[in-house]
């Protein structure tokens, strides 16, 4: 079963990746953005990472492109006003070298060889808690000084006077 | 399932993030392409996470969601305030850094 869905899923992953990258309106771009969030949540539980999963769809697709929705539709640039996207050889070369780079890591994804671990449930709510909090604590202290940095240049940025 | 079959799936979307980044124009569409860039990461993290049973790839995949999620009010913030003062979400018209 798992070789199904991941087929399925990953295809949709990547199909919404190509529309993102290739609609001219943002706002296209999110919702397609949506779709390959989703898809990827549902990777994850295919690999029993549970609390990632429901993290993905509740920050990523829930805050993070809401967030973007809200500043397409702020700005709202004008359809006419939308820069003009022309191919020329350096956006060509652009594509060859991310087309390359696919293709290493293919190469190097075929060799991947280590040997597997302990049948352990690795991405619990359970687990990753108590890794979050035992080993990582400091680095997950120091997360929230930088989602507080985050917050404060956000506001000092967007505002028009302090 | 073995994870390089998800391995191959994580550098097709990061490979589809950077054609993102390099190619367009519209500054909104190459934050959402980092973001893509930013869930290929994550993809091979679960990856060899669950297949090492080790719950370090779930807790680094967590870190790299809260940068993204600094990066992406902190990179907004910046674009309203570009677009407040020159009108434009076009990359290729804000070269004022430019010599």
């Amino acid at each position: 079963m798992e070789p199904v869905l991941f087929i399925l899923f990953g295809a949709i992953a990547v199909g919404g990746a190509i529309m993102v990258v290739t609609r001219k309106h943002p706002m296209a771009s999110a919702l397609y953005l949506i779709l390959t969030l989703f898809a990827v949540a549902a990777l994850f539980v295919l690999r029993q990472a549970h609390f990632l999963a429901a993290i993905q769809v509740i920050v990523y697709a829930g805050a993070i492109v809401v967030l973007f929705i809200f500043v397409i539709m702020l700005i709202n640039v004008p359809e006419n006003k939308l820069p003009v996207e022309r191919v020329t050889g350096m956006r060509l070369l652009g594509v060859i070298a991310a087309g390359l780079f696919i293709l290493e890591t293919a190469l190097l994804a075929r060799r991947f060889a280590m040997p597997a671990g302990p049948a352990a449930d690795s991405g619990s709510v359970q687990a990753v808690g108590r890794a979050l909090f035992t080993d990582y604590l400091l680095a997950f202290e120091i997360t929230s000084v930088l989602l507080l940095a985050a917050v404060i240049g956000a506001i000092t940025l967007a505002k028009k006077k302090i | 399932m073995e994870p390089s079959a998800y391995l191959l799936l994580s550098g097709i979307l990061f490979g589809i993030g950077v054609v993102g980044v390099v190619v367009r124009k519209n500054a909104l569409i190459i934050l959402m392409s980092v973001e893509i860039m930013l869930n290929g990461v994550n993809v091979a993290f679960i990856a060899v996470g669950s297949h090492l049973g080790d719950a370090t790839g779930s807790v680094f995949a967590f870190m790299v969601m809260t940068v993204a999620a600094a990066e992406a009010a902190v990179g907004l913030a910046i674009l309203i305030a570009i677009f407040r003062l020159k009108e434009t979400v076009d990359i290729t018209e804000l070269s004022v850094l430019k010599w």
